[in-house]
C-alpha cells in the first residue's frame, strides 16, 4: 500500500511538472519571447553567475579555512616537510590564478552579456598581450619545475650506507615486514619459488645472512635515522603508502622496488601534538589489488633510537620461531644457523673459529 | 573513397531532383545500416547516452556504498542479484567492478566515441562543406564496431564472475590472473575484445575524419580559414590514430600472458600457493604501453569539447574568437605534447627518478598551452553581447572545469608532490573535473548547439537552464570535497574507510558527495525528457537559428543525403566575422564575399576580393581611396 502511495505520488508530481512545463511554453509562444534574441532569462543567467561566484568562493574559503586541521595531515618526516612546503607554494600559486580567472569568467558573463542595441567588441588578437601570457605562466612554471625538481633528486638520491634496511612486502591482502636481525644486519636471499605457507618471504635458507632476520607483526623504526624501504610484491602490484611520512612506492612483483626515509616525530610525540592517545601511524595499500585493497593496514610504531634497538634485540628469529625448517639448512650451516637464530646460545665468532 | 565520389557525381547531376533521393533508403538502410554521416553521427550519439546513464548509475551504486556505509541495500537485489551479500551490503569486489566499469564507460563509450564520434561525424562534413565523409562504408563500419565492441562491454557485466575489475587501467598481474580476483577471469577477457573492437571503430573513424579534413574542403575552405571544431576533431583524430594502436598492442600481449603463458608482463609471482612458471615480464612495460594511450587519451576526450566550446562562446559572445592561430596552435602542441607526458603517471612505480624528472618538465609545459586557451576564451567573453543559451551555459561551465581542474594537474604533474597526492581522491577529483566533467559539458553544449540542425527541432530553452544549473552545481558539489579528502590522504578505490580509524572523520563529506552525486544525476533525466521531447515536439527550427557564420546553417533546416541540394558553397572568409564594424548585422556567414561587404572589409580583406572573381557570385569593385 505505500509502496502503491509513493509511485502515485511520483507519478503525480512528474504530471505536474508537465503541465508546468507546457504551459511555460504556450505563455512564450504567446508573448512571441521565443522569436526574440534575448528575453528576461538572459539576465537571470547573468545574475546567476555572480551569485554562484560569490556562492561557491564563499563556501570554499569557509570550508578551507575553518577544517584546515581535518584535511590537513601531520608530516612526520624530513623530506615530507620540503614536499609539503611545496605543495602549499604551488597552492598559492595556483589559487591565486584559480581566484583570478574564475572571477573574470564570471564576472565577464554578467557584465557583458546581450544588451539591445549594443554590439560586441571586433577584437580578433592582440599579440603582445597573448606573447605575455604564454610568457608569464611559462616562466612561473619553470620556477615550479625546478624548485620540484631539486626536492624530487634529494628524495630518490642514494640511501645512506649505514640507514636501517627493512624490507617491506605486499600480498594479498596484507603487509609483511622483514628486518635485517641484529646478528649480521643484513637481509637473507630470497626465491620466489621457495615460498610456502610458513615461509612468507620465500627466504632462501642457503643463505647464511636469513637465519638471524625476523618478521615481526607490526612495523617499527627509529626516529631520526634514515630508513631504507626495500620494497616488493609477492603477487599483484601493491603500493606502500606511509601517509604521515610522505612516501609512497609501488611494490612490484618481479621488481624490487625501494625509498629512503627519515622519520622526525616518534608515535608518543606524535600522540601529544594531536592530543589523541589512541593515535598510531600506519602502512597502507595505494594501488588496486583487489577484494581486499582496502583494509591492507599496518600498525608503524616510530621508537627514539634506543627503544629501537632494544625492540630489535627482543624480536625472536624467524627460524627460531620455526625450527621445522632447520631441515632445509644446508648440513654444514645448522650450528651457525642455530646460534644465529638464537635457538641455542653461543658466539657465532667462536664457532667459526672452532670450524 | 569510391562510395564517396559515385555520391558527388549523383548529386551534382540530379540538381533539381534531389528529393527523390531522399525517400530512396528504406528502413535498414536509412536508420540501421546507413552511410549518411549525419545518421551515423546521432546512432553514435544515441548509444553515448544509453552508455552515459549507465556509467552513471553505477557511480551512484558504489557513491551509496561511499556515501552510506551502513546502508542497507537489500533492495538492489533484484538488479544486482548475488553481488549484495547476505548482509544486504555490496560486495567488495564488485564495488571494484563498479569503479572499473564506470571508467571505462566513461572514458571510451561516452567521452571518446559519445563525443568525437558524433560530433566529428556529424559536423566535419557540414563545416567543411562536403557531402558527406570520405568513405560512407568506413564510417558504419566504425559504428557497427563500436555497436558490437558495446554489446560485449554491456555482456560482460551481467556475467557470474562479474566484469573486469582491475581498474579502468587493467594493470597486470591483477588483470592477468584470474586468481587474485574474480573479475580476470572471462570479465577481463570480455573486456579485451570490447576493447580491441573499440579501438578498431576508433581508427576506421579516425582515418575517415582525417582524410575527409585534408581532402574534401570546399572551394576556399583552407586551413586557416577551419572552424575551430575541425582543427580539434581533427587533430584529435591524428592522436588516437597514433596511440590507440599502441593500447592494442598492450591488449594484445594481455590477451598472450592470459591465455597463452607467455611473460611478458608477469615475473616471480606466487599467488593462491602456488609460485608461477612466470619470468622475466615486466608489469612496468604494460604501464608505459597504457599511458602512451591513456594521456593522449585525455586530450582525445578533451580536445573535442574545447573546439566546441571555442565554436559555441565565439558564436554566443558575438565575437570572433580572440587569437584564432594561438588557439590552433595551442591545439597542434598539446596534441605533440600529449605523446611525450605519459610517464607522469607512473612516478611511484619504481621506474628511474631520473626519467621521473624529465617527464615532471614535459608534463608542466603542457600547462602553457592550456592556460592560453583560457586566456584566450576569457578575452573572447571580454566586450561581448552575451546570449545565454543553454550551450553558451555548458560552455562556459567547461571554461570554470577547465581552470579548477587544469591547476590541480599542477601540483600531480610535479613528480615531489605527486608522492603524496597519488592515487589519492585529489586525483579523482582532478581528472573528473578537467577531463570528466569538462569534456561532458562539451558534449552537452554540442547538443543543444546542434540539436536544431540534427533534428530540425530547437531543444527547450528554459529546461536547459534548470539542467545547467542544477549540473554546474552538482558537479562542483560532487568533486570539490574530494580534493580535502585527497589532501587528507584517502586513496581511491577503497570500499571502505573503517580501517582508517584515525582518519576516519570524513563521513559527512562523503554522504555530502553522495547525494549531490545522485541529484546530479537525477538532474540528467531533465535533459533526456528535453531531449526526446524536442525531436518530435519541439519548436521547428529556422535555417541559422543562432545566426551563426559556419557552413552547416547554410544547409536545409533538415539537410538530406549529401547536405546542400545544390552546389556546395564556397567559402569567402573565416567562421569568425562576428559583430564586425559598420557591417549590417552582427554576423557574416563565411559564404559571402567579401565583394558584397565593401563597408566591413579590413584593408588586407578589399585586396582578397580580386580573388573572388573565379566563382560566379556577382563582383562588386571597391576603390580602396
Amino acid at each position: 500500500m505505500f509502496q502503491f502511495i509513493v509511485i502515485f505520488g511520483v507519478l503525480l508530481l512528474l504530471i505536474i511538472l508537465y503541465t508546468l512545463f507546457r504551459i511555460s511554453r504556450l505563455v512564450s509562444v504567446v508573448k512571441g519571447s521565443n522569436k526574440k534574441v534575448a528575453t528576461t532569462s538572459n539576465k537571470v543567467n547573468a545574475a546567476l553567475f555572480m551569485f554562484f561566484l560569490f556562492g561557491a568562493f564563499g563556501f570554499f574559503f569557509w570550508y578551507s579555512w575553518t577544517y584546515f586541521d581535518d584535511y590537513t595531515l601531520p608530516v612526520a618526516s624530513e623530506h615530507g616537510i620540503v614536499t609539503d612546503t611545496l605543495f602549499w607554494t604551488t597552492m598559492a600559486v595556483t589559487g591565486i590564478v584559480f581566484l583570478i580567472t574564475n572571477v573574470l569568467l564570471f564576472w565577464f558573463s554578467y557584465a557583458y552579456q546581450h544588451k539591445e542595441g549594443r554590439k560586441a567588441s571586433f577584437y580578433p588578437d592582440n599579440h603582445k598581450i597573448e606573447i605575455l601570457w604564454t610568457v608569464v605562466p611559462a616562466l612561473v612554471l619553470t620556477g615550479l619545475v625546478f624548485t620540484g625538481l631539486r626536492a624530487w633528486n634529494d628524495i630518490t638520491s642514494e640511501a645512506q650506507s649505514d640507514a636501517e634496511i627493512i624490507e617491506i612486502m605486499g600480498y594479498q591482502f596484507a603487509w609483511g615486514v622483514r628486518y635485517p636481525g641484529v646478528k649480521d644486519n643484513a637481509l637473507g636471499e630470497y626465491n620466489y619459488q621457495m615460498i610456502d605457507a610458513v615461509n612468507q618471504f620465500g627466504m632462501d635458507l642457503s643463505d647464511k645472512n636469513t637465519y638471524d632476520d625476523f618478521m615481526p607483526i607490526e612495523m617499527h623504526i627509529p626516529k631520526g635515522k634514515e630508513v631504507l624501504l626495500k620494497i616488493r610484491a609477492r603477487d599483484v602490484l601493491h603500493s606502500v603508502f606511509l601517509p604521515h611520512f610522505r612516501v609512497k612506492m609501488d611494490a612490484v612483483p618481479g621488481m624490487p622496488t625501494h625509498f629512503k626515509f627519515t622519520a622526525t616525530k616518534s608515535t608518543a610525540e606524535m600522540r601529544a601534538e594531536l592530543e589523541n592517545p589512541e593515535f598510531n601511524y600506519f602502512v597502507t595499500c595505494t594501488e588496486i589489488c583487489g577484494r581486499g585493497h582496502f583494509s591492507m593496514v599496518m600498525k608503524l610504531v616510530v621508537d627514539e633510537p634506543a627503544d629501537y634497538e632494544k625492540w630489535k634485540a627482543e624480536q625472536p628469529t624467524w627460524l627460531k620461531l620455526n625450527p621445522d625448517y632447520l631441515a632445509k639448512v644446508p648440513e654444514a650451516n645448522r650450528e651457525l644457523a642455530k646460534i644465529k637464530s638464537g635457538m641455542v646460545e653461543g658466539d657465532e665468532n667462536n664457532l667459526k673459529a672452532s670450524l | 573513397m569510391a562510395i564517396a565520389d559515385i555520391h558527388v557525381t549523383e548529386e551534382t547531376h540530379s540538381d533539381g531532383h534531389e528529393h527523390h533521393d531522399e525517400h530512396h533508403g528504406n528502413f535498414w538502410t536509412t536508420y540501421v545500416f546507413t552511410i549518411d554521416h549525419k545518421m551515423i553521427g546521432k546512432q553514435f550519439l544515441i548509444t553515448g547516452i544509453a552508455w552515459a546513464l549507465i556509467g552513471g548509475l553505477l557511480s551512484v551504486i558504489f557513491r551509496l556504498q561511499l556515501g552510506f556505509p551502513d546502508m542497507q541495500l537489500e533492495w538492489l537485489r533484484p538488479i544486482l542479484g548475488e553481488w549484495i551479500t547476505a548482509e544486504g551490503k555490496l560486495d567488495a569486489e564488485f564495488y571494484l567492478a563498479l569503479v572499473t566499469m564506470h571508467g571505462t564507460i566513461m572514458v571510451f563509450f561516452v567521452l571518446t566515441a559519445g563525443l568525437s564520434g558524433t560530433f566529428s561525424n556529424f559536423l566535419i562534413p557540414l563545416q567543411i562543406g562536403a557531402r558527406d565523409m570520405a568513405s560512407g562504408f568506413m564510417n558504419m563500419l566504425s559504428y557497427w564496431f563500436f555497436f558490437a565492441s558495446s554489446v560485449i562491454m554491456l555482456i560482460s557485466l551481467f556475467i557470474e564472475t562479474g566484469p573486469a575489475s582491475g581498474g579502468w587501467v587493467i594493470y597486470p598481474p591483477l588483470s592477468a590472473l584470474p586468481q587474485a580476483v574474480n573479475g580476470s577471469g572471462l570479465g577481463m577477457t570480455l573486456w579485451l575484445a570490447a576493447m580491441a573492437l573499440f579501438i578498431v571503430s576508433s581508427l576506421l573513424g579516425g582515418i575517415n575524419y582525417i582524410t575527409t579534413v585534408i581532402n574534401l574542403r570546399t572551394e576556399g575552405m583552407s586551413f586557416s580559414r577551419l572552424p575551430l571544431t575541425i582543427w580539434a576533431f581533427f587533430i584529435t583524430a591524428v592522436i588516437g590514430l597514433l596511440s590507440f594502436p599502441v593500447l592494442f598492442s598492450a591488449a594484445l600481449l594481455l590477451i598472450f600472458d592470459r591465455s597463452f603463458g607467455t611473460s611478458f608482463f608477469l615475473s616471480d609471482i606466487y599467488i593462491g600457493g602456488e609460485a608461477l612458471p612466470n619470468q622475466g615480464g615486466s608489469p612496468i612495460l604494460f604501464q608505459h604501453l597504457f599511458w602512451f594511450l591513456g594521456h593522449p587519451e585525455v586530450y582525445i576526450v578533451l580536445l573535442p569539447a574545447l573546439g566546441i566550446t571555442s565554436e559555441v562562446i565565439a558564436t554566443n559572445s558575438r565575437k570572433p574568437i580572440f587569437g584564432y592561430k594561438a588557439m590552433v596552435g595551442s591545439i597542434l602542441f598539446i596534441a605533440i605534447l600529449s605523446f611525450i607526458v605519459w610517464a607522469h603517471h607512473m612516478f611511484v612505480t619504481g621506474m628511474n627518478p631520473f626519467l621521473g624528472s624529465i617527464f615532471m618538465l614535459l608534463t608542466l609545459i603542457i600547462a602553457v598551452p592550456s592556460a592560453v586557451k583560457v586566456f584566450n576564451y576569457l578575452a573572447t567573453l571580454w566586450k561581448g553581447n552575451i546570449r545565454f543559451t543553454p550551450a553558451m551555459l555548458f560552455s562556459i561551465g567547461l571554461v570554470s572545469f577547465f581552470i579548477s581542474g587544469g591547476l590541480t594537474g599542477i601540483f600531480l604533474g610535479n613528480s615531489a608532490i605527486d608522492i603524496q597526492l597519488h592515487d589519492t581522491y585529489f586525483v579523482v577529483a582532478h581528472f573528473h573535473l578537467v577531463m570528466g566533467s569538462a569534456s561532458f559539458f562539451g558534449l552537452l553544449a554540442g547538443v543543444y548547439h546542434w540539436f536544431p540542425k540534427m533534428y530540425g527541432r530547437m531543444m527547450d530553452a528554459k529546461l536547459g537552464y534548470i539542467h545547467f544549473w542544477l549540473t554546474f552545481v552538482g558537479v562542483y558539489m560532487v568533486f570539490f570535497p574530494m580534493h580535502y579528502i585527497g589532501i587528507a590522504g584517502y586513496p581511491r578505490r577503497y570500499y571502505s574507510f573503517t580501517n582508517f580509524d584515525t582518519l576516519n572523520n570524513f563521513t559527512d563529506l562523503n554522504m555530502f558527495v553522495s547525494v549531490a552525486a545522485i541529484l546530479t544525476l537525477g538532474a540528467q533525466f531533465i535533459f533526456l525528457f528535453n531531449f526526446f521531447y524536442s525531436m518530435y515536439r519541439g519548436r521547428k527550427a529556422t535555417t541559422n537559428p543562432w545566426q551563426s557564420n559556419t557552413l552547416e546553417w547554410t544547409t536545409p533546416v533538415n539537410p538530406g543525403h549529401g547536405n546542400w541540394p545544390g552546389k556546395i558553397p564556397t567559402v569567402y572568409r573565416w567562421p569568425y566575422d562576428y559583430s564586425k564594424p559598420s557591417a549590417k548585422e552582427d554576423f557574416i556567414p563565411q559564404t559571402i564575399p567579401f565583394s558584397e561587404t565593401p563597408e566591413s572589409n579590413l584593408p588586407h580583406e578589399n585586396d582578397m576580393i580580386k580573388l573572388e572573381t573565379d566563382s560566379d557570385q556577382k563582383v562588386v569593385v571597391v576603390d580602396e581611396k
